[in-house]
């Protein structure tokens, strides 16, 4: 025998008893997944990028979906729309993958949309911005609480307690400017009328030639609506000025680094938050509860450091997509249809009904009050 | 009425921030005809070294403060002499260039090192706030104000006064003069640049209680402060602490009467007018007798 038919014959074994050993696995279902896992939003990214991680190990310990084990592709995006598009456009044509989870940012989002859909790549995105999914773009959906939800909830909140006027002040990027939006376009419904609007810097040091304006306006409460570290100089300067106005700030602020940088003046703001905050403060029969302590038991064995919400938002994402890859054999399309009609999916965030109007899927019950008391949260009876 | 003079003193209190800054930033000026813009990542370094000594460490605040002054003076001297000192050619382009540089490698650093969450501290006395006719102002803000005037005042009086102070003027007029006359420039420069990073120390150090304190935090104050010199005019001290307050006075009452949207571009634009109306900042001197 020649060399050659040796190496012919080698290559046939080869090919016979390949499919042998994984004849019992079926093919691996791969999906992708964009986080800004490092640079400024890495705060929502890491955990985010994490959590996919431990969650595909989950599912493929218990044998994956329908027998297909899982196999995730992720890319850093830095929260740069630039470096998200590369990586979508990796994820689509050289990975091949099934469906993505991310990106972590609404800039990030927005700038990748357009590739999934022309693409027909299912894509569940990490981020809040509210025009992800307003309008509806058949292949994008979302598992973050929208900015109004929780103004929603802000607004049920100040209506049982009488409130008819109020002062916001906001952060001048992106959130900010979100939030004031949907503050106003939301304030005639809840019968409240803004009667002073502000605005700060996200790294102003002082913030009080605003809140002097906004005493002036003599309102029932104000609102405060940012990230940190801005609100905790609000709340500062607020209480250096013995305003007794009460303060209400946004969910941006919904961290335990809020409270130690406002520190005393924390005391007694009411915010809207995610129910991970105060899950063990939940009643036992909210279905949201066992989700989150399981949750939060699953990231801390993996020494992440604290669990937040943000990585909630990838949980739901994966176990929504999870949900949605049973029964549709890889094909794509299939994904995108069981996606659009789950029902009453509860995860960390809240309970998600998708439908074709919705690819959102929370209601305002994602959102509880909660009050900082003795610097810790404490939360409201709704 | 009530609300004007809440206005002057939120102005007091943002704009004696700005004031600190920019001492020492026409300081170095003055001396080296060097402007730093790396300026802002010292005051961020004295402001979490406070953080880490006196925030973490608890050391008492004297010591913290000494400690934060001595170490940032140190980073001041290997800046000067590995970065500032080895050029060939000192063109002022590439030396603020060079500045540039420094103060993202110091942000680069102060992020690996504190890592990226803000982090507050308490005032240095536990006095609550001030109230006057319905206005109210913060002990820490006083102490700024009073940190930024001994600051001036001192350096006014070093280069008045003192043999060192003289020589360093010197320099800073005609360097090959002053070599002739038996100064060492080069030790002249390197005073000048750790006289500077020192004063940077300190303004972080005051300002730290009344900010967030993060990595980043340098470049505003930096830029904040680099436009208080240019009000007050390049080079004076005086003058430097007089823009800053100016400055930040302007901001506030923009906020409070017209619109917080736009209380920067207020500033910007008065700012614009005032070196429209006289180019060299509003206490520059005639070039010929600036020293």
């Amino acid at each position: 025998m020649s060399i050659k038919t040796l190496v012919q014959l080698f290559i046939a074994i080869t090919l016979c008893i390949t499919p042998l050993s994984t004849v019992a696995a079926k093919s691996v279902y791969k999906i992708g997944g964009i986080f800004s896992s490092t640079g400024r939003a890495s705060f929502l990214g890491d955990p985010e990028k994490r959590t996919m991680e431990m969650m595909v190990d989950r599912i493929n310990a218990n044998g994956g979906i329908d027998g297909h084990l899982l196999e995730a592709v992720i890319y850093d995006s830095e929260g740069d729309p630039a470096k998200a598009v590369s990586a979508v456009n990796k994820l689509i044509h050289r990975d091949k993958v099934l469906a993505i989870i991310g990106p972590s940012t609404t800039p990030t989002t927005l700038a990748v949309v357009n590739f999934v859909e022309r693409a027909k790549m299912p894509l569940i995105s990490c981020a809040a911005g509210i025009n992800i999914t307003t309008p509806v773009k058949p292949w994008v959906f979302k598992t973050a609480q929208s900015d109004r939800l929780a103004v929603q909830g802000l607004y049920a909140h100040m209506q049982a307690k009488s409130v008819k006027t109020v002062g916001i002040i906001t952060v001048s990027n992106s959130f900010g400017e979100s939030g004031k939006e949907q503050l106003i376009s939301l304030a005639k419904e809840y019968g409240i009328t803004i009667v002073a609007k502000e605005s700060f810097g996200a790294k102003d040091t002082d913030t009080t030639a605003q809140l002097t304006k906004l005493k002036k306006a003599s309102p029932d409460a104000l609102i405060c609506w940012g990230t940190n570290p801005g609100p905790a100089v609000v709340a500062k300067n607020a209480q250096q000025l013995k305003i007794d106005i009460p303060l209400y700030q946004s969910h941006g602020v919904a961290s335990p680094k809020f409270i130690a940088l406002a520190g005393d003046s924390a005391e007694g703001i009411v915010l809207p938050t995610g129910k991970i905050l105060v899950m063990d403060q939940l009643l036992d029969d909210d279905p949201q509860k066992q989700i989150l302590q399981d949750y939060k038991a699953m990231y801390s064995a993996g020494k992440a450091g604290a669990v937040s919400g943000f990585g909630g938002y990838a949980h739901d994402a994966m176990t929504i997509l999870a949900e949605a890859l049973k029964g549709s054999n890889g094909d794509k399309q299939q994904i995108r249809d069981n996606l659009e009609t789950l029902e009453n999916h509860v995860g960390v965030t809240g309970r998600y009904s998708f439908s074709p109007e919705d690819h959102n899927g929370l209601s305002a019950s994602a959102f509880v009050m909660v009050e900082i008391k003795n610097k810790t949260w404490n939360l409201l009876g709704r | 009425m009530e609300d004007l003079l809440q206005y002057l003193f939120s102005g007091i209190s943002i704009g004696s921030v700005y004031a600190v800054v920019a001492i020492g930033l026409s300081m170095l000026y003055r001396s080296t005809e060097l402007i730093n813009f790396a300026h802002g990542e010292f005051a961020m370094f004295g402001a979490m070294g406070l953080v880490t000594l006196w925030g973490q460490f608890k050391l008492p605040l004297p010591l913290a403060f000494v400690l934060t002054v001595a170490g940032v003076s140190m980073v001041g001297i290997l800046f000067e002499r590995f970065a500032i000192r080895p050029i060939k050619d000192p063109h002022p382009i590439s030396l603020v260039i060079i500045t540039v540089g420094a103060s993202i490698v110091f942000r680069g650093v102060a992020m690996v090192v504190w890592g990226k969450d803000p982090v507050a501290l308490p005032s240095f006395s536990s006095h609550g706030s001030i109230e006057i006719a319905g206005a109210v102002i913060v002990p820490q803000s006083l102490y700024i104000v009073a940190a930024a005037l001994v600051l001036a005042g001192s350096l006014h009086l070093f280069f008045r006064y003192t043999l060192q102070g003289k020589a360093m003027t010197a320099c800073a007029v005609n360097k090959k003069a002053a070599w002739l006359t038996g100064i060492p420039s080069a030790r002249m420069g390197l005073f000048a640049v750790l006289i500077s990073s020192g004063s940077g120390a300190i303004a972080g150090i005051f300002i730290a209680p009344v900010t967030m304190n993060t990595y980043d935090m340098g470049t505003m104050l930096g830029l904040k402060g680099f436009c208080a010199a240019m009000i007050g005019g390049l080079g004076s001290l005086w003058g430097a602490f007089a823009g800053g307050l100016l400055l930040g006075i302007l901001e506030c009452f923009g906020a409070g009467l017209i619109s917080s949207g736009c209380k920067d571009a207020i500033a910007f634009v008065l700012l614009l007018l005032i070196l429209y109306l006289c180019p060299g900042g509003l206490f520059a001197q005639k070039q010929a007798d600036r020293f």
